[in-house]
């Protein structure tokens, strides 16, 4: 499945397009400090170390992923390639002053295969809060429809045929010395205040283009 | 005591509630926070009061009123020969009631110092430690690395089989009881390494967590279990 191009195919920690201070108070510094500077370092860190030597050194994020999952199976690498990958992906996602509603033709694509933006809210919502321990939420594009997804621990839907388009990460260590328990309050407060719409969008386009 | 924590009730398909708060209609069991027999700050600095009260308070009470939910469910499913529902909710009744069950073991496998947190095992238990792993600091070692591996949320486990008549260590994701990967398998010893059990702690630093947690593991409870099974 072709790649989203805004995630870099090289190992590198690639910092937030923002501060790490600059989605409070949404999402506070400390979390970015400690869900940026140590886990998504350690699985870039750890990648680079468990391909070292083998023959996947070397090759993009993508083909690392697509090659070690395996039909669920997953083979070593696959945890810290796909979550270099999905940290990377869930950065872009957000943005200081970002959430609402989005406008022009995403609305108009989200109110076509959703009925309406408060029901794609609803779906969204209910998939980042009911996967059941690690994982993610999506909103995801195949066969020319958007839909909702929810992937346990680091899978994503690259593995499942669709192209990403934006993600919360519902892993605890997202959220909790933001909200603790309080998963639906972090998922709402991304909803209404952090997502990047244009982000979304962009990836749309080159969704759509390689789909051409 | 036990109606504080007791879900609410429905009413079924028209019939009228029993005056039972814990008994459902036709008599299924619900469940019920159960209290820790120590203060949420008796484990420090193992494990801070805080992260205790949530744990305890937050998302053990979350399992419990969920999987009373999930069963209320399932029985009016079950009433009404209601196949595919009753299958649709064996996810629920595995998250929540595994970890009803899971937290109900841990709070037990925990215990302040100076109630007996933290030393070694003694007796039957202390000496089948030793055959199986060659010493406490083997089975410590071989747990933690484990527990520390273990990718997303989980639990890490000393179990006996029973059959087999001896101890093994494994995992298991999610909130499934160690049961789930062996119908033989006695939990003795778990240990949360689901990140809400160390995040506001130890943050990232599992490791350091599954360091410092064997110093409140409370080895009288595991060799009861122990004794009692063998």
């Amino acid at each position: 499945m072709a790649a989203s191009a805004a995630v870099t195919a090289n190992y590198v920690l690639k910092p937030p397009p923002y501060p790490l201070d600059a989605l409070e108070p949404h999402m506070s510094k400390q979390t970015l400090e400690f869900h940026w500077g140590k886990h998504h370092r350690a699985y870039v860190d750890n990648l680079k170390k468990q391909v070292l030597g083998s023959e996947l050194e070397g090759k993009a994020l993508e083909h690392i992923i697509q090659n070690t999952y395996n039909n669920g199976d997953l083979l070593p690498p696959f945890n810290n390639a796909a979550q270099a990958w999905n940290h990377e992906f869930f950065w872009e996602s957000m943005k200081p002053g970002g959430g609402g509603k989005p406008s022009g033709e995403l609305l108009a694509l989200l109110e076509r295969d959703f009925t309406s933006y408060e029901k794609f809210y609803d779906e969204f919502n209910a998939a980042a809060a009911t996967q059941f321990g690690a994982g993610w939420a999506w909103l995801a594009y195949a066969d020319n429809k958007l839909k909702v997804v929810k992937t346990p621990n680091a899978v994503n839907p690259l593995v499942l045929g669709s192209f990403p388009l934006l993600t919360i990460d519902v892993w605890e260590h997202a959220y909790y010395l933001d909200f603790q328990n309080r998963r639906p309050d972090y998922i709402k407060t991304f909803m209404n205040n952090l997502v990047s719409w244009e982000a979304v969008s962009s990836r749309l386009e080159a969704a759509k283009a390689a789909s051409a | 005591m036990a109606i504080r924590s007791v879900a609410s009730r429905r009413t079924l398909a028209g019939l009228k509630e029993t005056s039972s708060r814990v008994l459902g209609l036709r008599g299924i069991q619900t469940f019920t926070l159960p209290d820790l027999p120590y203060d949420y700050s008796a484990l420090e600095p193992a494990i801070s009061g805080e992260i205790m009260q949530i744990h305890h308070q937050k998302h053990h009470q979350t399992y419990v009123t969920n999987y009373n939910n999930a069963l209320e469910q399932l029985d009016q499913a079950v009433n009404n020969g209601d196949a595919s529902t009753v299958v649709k909710l064996h996810s629920a009744i595995k998250f929540n009631g595994g970890g009803h069950v899971n937290h109900s073991i841990f709070w037990k496998n925990l215990a302040p110092v100076n109630q007996g947190g933290g030393e070694p095992p003694k007796g039957a238990l202390g000496g089948a430690i030793d055959t199986h792993f060659g010493s406490l600091e083997g089975l410590v070692k071989k747990m933690s690395a484990e527990g520390a591996a273990l990718q997303g949320s989980g639990w890490v486990w000393l179990g006996l089989d029973k059959e087999l008549k001896k101890l093994v260590v494994d995992t298991t994701a999610n909130q499934d009881p160690l049961v789930t990967k062996g119908g033989s398998l006695v939990p003795l010893v778990g240990i949360d390494v689901w990140e809400h059990a160390y995040y506001l702690q130890y943050k990232n630093v599992r490791p350091d967590y599954l360091k410092n947690v064997w110093k409140v593991i409370n080895w009288n409870y595991a060799s009861e279990v122990y004794e009692k099974e063998c």
